[in-house]
């Protein structure tokens, strides 16, 4: 392999001798002592639900949902008849559901591996920041920076706080939709998710307020943000619009290796929901996610969904076109790497006449790494005007690297169009070729024709985002030619 | 062997070990191995469960409708019961089989008999061409869901068609094969055996007929293509309006072999069928090509998959469903690119063309690719006739009904169009266009 131009020819060297150098390898290691004062200990039992409940001071209700969904997820079976046998490998005896906050564990920056603190260093992320990502800051300062959107936003009558605190103090807005998107018996892990969540945000946006910076999960001072179960519920009442954010480009480390959150979205008549995710678990991480969104009349939802990390992330974001012309977009990028399974697609369902539905999907598979793409779109009966575009391209690097595709597609009726489109690709050799003519390095060519392929999707995240994003695809290139 | 006692009846329906005992009765003249392997296809038909709604093999099946009770075994008719109709075309030779017999046959011409062609049934074959017929008879294995079903196609398959052709001979007129169902509530399990050894050439045309009963067919056909062969073959599936119809294809394409299979959905009420191909050394090509024309309350269920065995192969699908009324079509297919097969060319297209406000159809298009030096693409699409097309034919004075049989041509030509013999093209068409007729 050639040189890389980069001034940081230690990490190059890494990188040359392992592809995924710099970004996960670390993880297993982290050990630091801790004593939880409110830990639910390992495994999981209605006693698990109650303490979480009684720790939270939730009244009966919530913890009768719970209870509830316990039952559900006891009830049902692994969906190992069409996911991968890897889920086996999840023992629920092992793991601890809940941790409280200031319980958390500290770690001091010293502890941070060497190797992490240059995927920082080279992604560019503020030192206040690096901190509070490598766990060393159970929480991050976030009033310095952002105290001015927080306090712009709460003027229009956004309302913004955690799953618990919103569904005790606003249960007029948050209950009537909590768990309605996605039913406690939707799935197996929407189910164990209902029974133990804990973070997460609840957002409400008051009609006609258009939010106009992008809300992120770490803007509120709260040490769940990152939880193991998170759960998310965000309204946007009618004309309103917001963009979130979940998830940051830089690796996230933990210790858990079972996430399992679930986001709701209801979007009103008129209203724009936009949620962005970047996921970059740990390689160690089952990333088991349930997202949906409910558009009324002429509403839009739009997921950007983007996995890089996590051994198997299972995740496919879906709209529920209820009202007139509304519409769902799906963009998502997934990148696996040696040993990592991104198993992601999208769901559209449209119940309204004149709805429509985009999905464009591009995965880049590394290494053994292995990305499926799993989608649905369904249009029943006696609807009209209905439309909907599906897009797939898979990029293989290495020879052995492995793609599928499995989606499915149900129209009834003669008034609707679909359609589907997926191709595999890998990158020519004439590009690479012409390019290393040009001077580049072997890898920075690739490199380049890789973020070349997902540049008209990144275009559609925020600035800072496809930045980090494009420095985040060329990290883990690394090593994956020569 | 155990007793009939242990086996619950939902599971087995009317074939029942004893009208399986009597199956084997009547066969008994047969070559051991064959009796052997029927004996353990109807153990494991037996033992078996019913699909059920969470299968993913069976994902959008309406499963009420797939039973196996109410069926008797096939009774002999005579050919002047059949209202048989010839192949319409210049042939090299026909076979017909009725209710799993053979009735009436029209042989090869001497010259290609000299050349070593064997074109007849599959008992005669049996007991002839014995390491033929066993290398290549339901040799592999079925993998789409019906391992019941096949298990049931093995176990009772009483009489087929077989044809080989011997290293380098070339046939340029097709073969006819004519299998019927009659009689009410017949069972019928028809078979089609091609060979074409390393460089030769065949065309078969395989016609799937009955009377107006409900009936139980149960096929199957095995396409063996040698290096460099060519093998067409194009089967005309038009049973009764009422039958319960499963087919089972398996195509092996050897080294620069090309196969090209083409299936007509007409008939059944409910139909399903299950093409499994295998590219199994360089240069292979297997054209999967189908077409549908569903109405009334019909179903169509078509699950295919493709397996990229080795580099430099390449494999076409492309299905296309028309759907009228309440009727309803599942294309399920699943490209397979294997670790070591590079360079490989895969195609996978299924395209419906919705014509009511009833009518459903899914579409499950899948890949599993493990080589990175590939091309591999699919597309679904489902659509209406474009508005635009149908003003149109309108402004032309062309009414409604006929305007929508030319639309649905058109769609189809693409497919048809890829039959190289033209008489055969038109017996294809003539086919579809009784379809609107009823």
């Amino acid at each position: 392999m050639n040189p890389l131009s980069d001034n940081d020819t230690t990490i190059a060297d890494e990188a040359a001798a392992n592809p995924v150098a710099g970004i996960d390898q670390e993880v297993g290691n982290f050990q630091y002592d801790v004593k939880y004062d409110f830990d639910a200990g390992s495994g999981l039992s209605e006693d698990t639900v109650n303490f979480i409940s009684q720790v939270k001071k939730e009244p009966e209700w919530i913890r009768e949902f719970r209870l509830k969904a316990l039952k559900v997820f006891e009830s049902k079976p692994l969906p190992t008849h069409w996911a991968t046998k890897d889920l086996e490998n999840i023992d629920f005896n092992k793991i601890r559901y809940y941790l409280s906050q200031g319980q958390r564990s500290k770690r001091s920056w010293d502890d941070v591996p060497d190797d992490i603190k240059k995927t920082f260093e080279r992604l560019g992320i503020p030192e206040q920041e690096r901190k509070f990502l490598a766990g060393v800051e159970a929480q991050f300062d976030s009033e310095a920076a952002y105290s001015n959107i927080k306090e712009a936003v709460s003027k229009q009558g956004v309302i913004f706080m955690s799953s618990t605190e919103a569904l005790m103090e606003h249960p007029e807005i948050f209950r009537k939709w909590f768990g309605k998107v996605i039913p406690t018996g939707d799935n197996k892990f929407s189910a164990l998710n209902s029974a133990v969540f804990s973070g997460g945000s609840f957002i409400y946006i008051p009609p006609g307020v258009k939010v106009s910076h992008p809300l992120q999960a770490y803007f509120r001072i709260n040490a769940e943000n990152f939880g193991q179960f998170e759960r998310t519920l965000i309204i946007a009442d009618e004309g309103a619009e917001v963009t979130y954010m979940e998830g940051c480009t830089a690796p996230k480390f933990s210790t858990a290796t079972l996430h399992s959150a679930v986001v709701e979205l209801v979007a009103m008549k008129g209203a724009k929901i936009q949620y962005i995710t970047v996921q970059n678990w740990s390689a160690n991480v089952f990333n088991l996610v349930t997202k949906r969104g409910l558009a009324h009349e002429d509403a839009t939802i739009k997921w950007i969904d983007c996995n890089i990390g996590s051994r198997l992330t299972m995740k496919y974001p879906g709209v529920v076109l209820k009202g007139e012309r509304a519409r769902g977009e799906v963009l998502s990028i997934a990148l696996a790497n040696d040993g990592q399974h991104q198993d992601t697609g999208a769901k559209m369902i449209h119940a309204a006449n004149n709805t429509t539905s985009n999905i464009i999907a591009k995965s880049i598979s590394v290494g053994q790494g292995r990305s499926t793409y799993r989608g649905l779109v369904h249009i029943p009966k006696h609807l009209k005007g209905c439309k909907s575009n599906t897009e797939c391209d898979a990029l293989l690097i290495n020879t052995n690297s492995r793609t599928d595709t499995y989606p499915a597609i149900t129209v009834k009726g003669d008034r609707n169009s679909i359609q589907h489109e997926a191709s595999v690709s890998k990158i020519s050799e004439d590009m690479i070729f012409y390019m290393q003519q040009r001077g580049l390095s072997e890898a920075e060519a690739m490199s380049l024709a890789v973020n070349g392929f997902v540049n008209d999707l990144v275009r559609e995240f925020p600035m800072e985002y496809s930045v980090e994003l494009k420095r985040l695809i060329d990290l883990e290139m690394e090593g994956s030619v020569g | 062997m155990s007793t009939s006692a242990t086996t619950p009846a939902s599971i087995t329906g009317s074939f029942t070990r004893e009208a399986f005992e009597a199956h084997l009765q009547r066969v008994a003249h047969l070559p051991a191995w064959w009796l052997e392997r029927k004996r353990a296809a109807y153990e494991r038909f037996a033992s078996l469960p019913m699909p059920v709604r969470t299968d993913e093999y069976w994902r959008f099946s309406n499963l009420s409708r797939v039973t196996l009770d109410g069926f008797a075994s096939a009774a002999p008719v005579g050919f002047k019961d059949l209202t048989h109709e010839s192949l319409g075309v210049k042939g090299a030779g026909h076979v017909v089989l009725a209710n799993g017999r053979l009735v009436d046959s029209e042989p090869l011409s001497a010259d290609l008999i000299a050349r070593g062609v064997v074109f007849g049934t599959i008992q005669d074959a049996l007991a002839k061409h014995g390491d033929l017929v066993r290398e290549h008879l339901l040799a592999q294995p079925s993998r789409l869901g019906s391992e019941k079903f096949a298990a049931l196609h093995e176990a009772f398959l009483d009489d087929g068609a077989f044809i080989y052709v011997p290293k380098g001979v070339e046939m340029e007129l097709p073969v006819g094969i004519f299998h019927y169902a009659a009689g009410a509530g017949t069972a019928v399990f028809p078979h089609t055996l091609v060979i074409a050894d390393d460089n030769a050439k065949v065309t078969v045309a395989d016609f799937f007929r009955s009377d107006a009963g409900a009936h139980f067919a149960c096929g199957g056909n095995d396409l063996y293509a040698g290096h460099g062969s060519q093998v067409e073959y194009i089967a005309m599936q038009d049973w009764s309006r009422d039958t319960l119809s499963f087919q089972f294809n398996a195509t092996v394409a050897r080294r620069d072999a090309r196969v090209l299979s083409m299936n007509l959905h007409s008939g059944g009420r409910q139909s399903r069928h299950e093409s499994f191909s295998q590219l199994q050394a360089p240069g292979a090509h297997s054209e999967m090509l189908a077409l549908t024309v569903a109405h009334g309350d019909q179903e169509f269920d078509q699950r295919t998959l493709q397996i990229h065995q080795a580099p430099n192969t390449s494999s076409n699908l492309l299905y296309k469903n028309a759907l009228l009324e309440t009727s309803k079509t599942i294309f399920s297919g699943l490209i397979i690119v294997d670790p070591d097969a590079q360079k490989t060319d895969a195609y996978q297209s299924n395209r419906n063309l919705i014509l009511s406000d009833d009518a459903e159809a899914n579409s499950l298009p899948g890949l599993e690719i493990q080589a990175n030096d590939v091309r591999c693409t699919h597309g679904a699409t489902s659509a209406r006739i474009p508005a635009e097309q149908e003003f149109y034919l309108r402004s032309r004075g062309i009414n409604p009904a006929l305007a929508k049989e030319l639309i649905v041509f058109g769609f189809f030509e693409e497919v048809i169009g890829k039959i190289a013999n033209t008489e055969l093209h038109d017996q294809l068409a003539a086919i579809i266009r009784r379809k609107f007729k009823e």
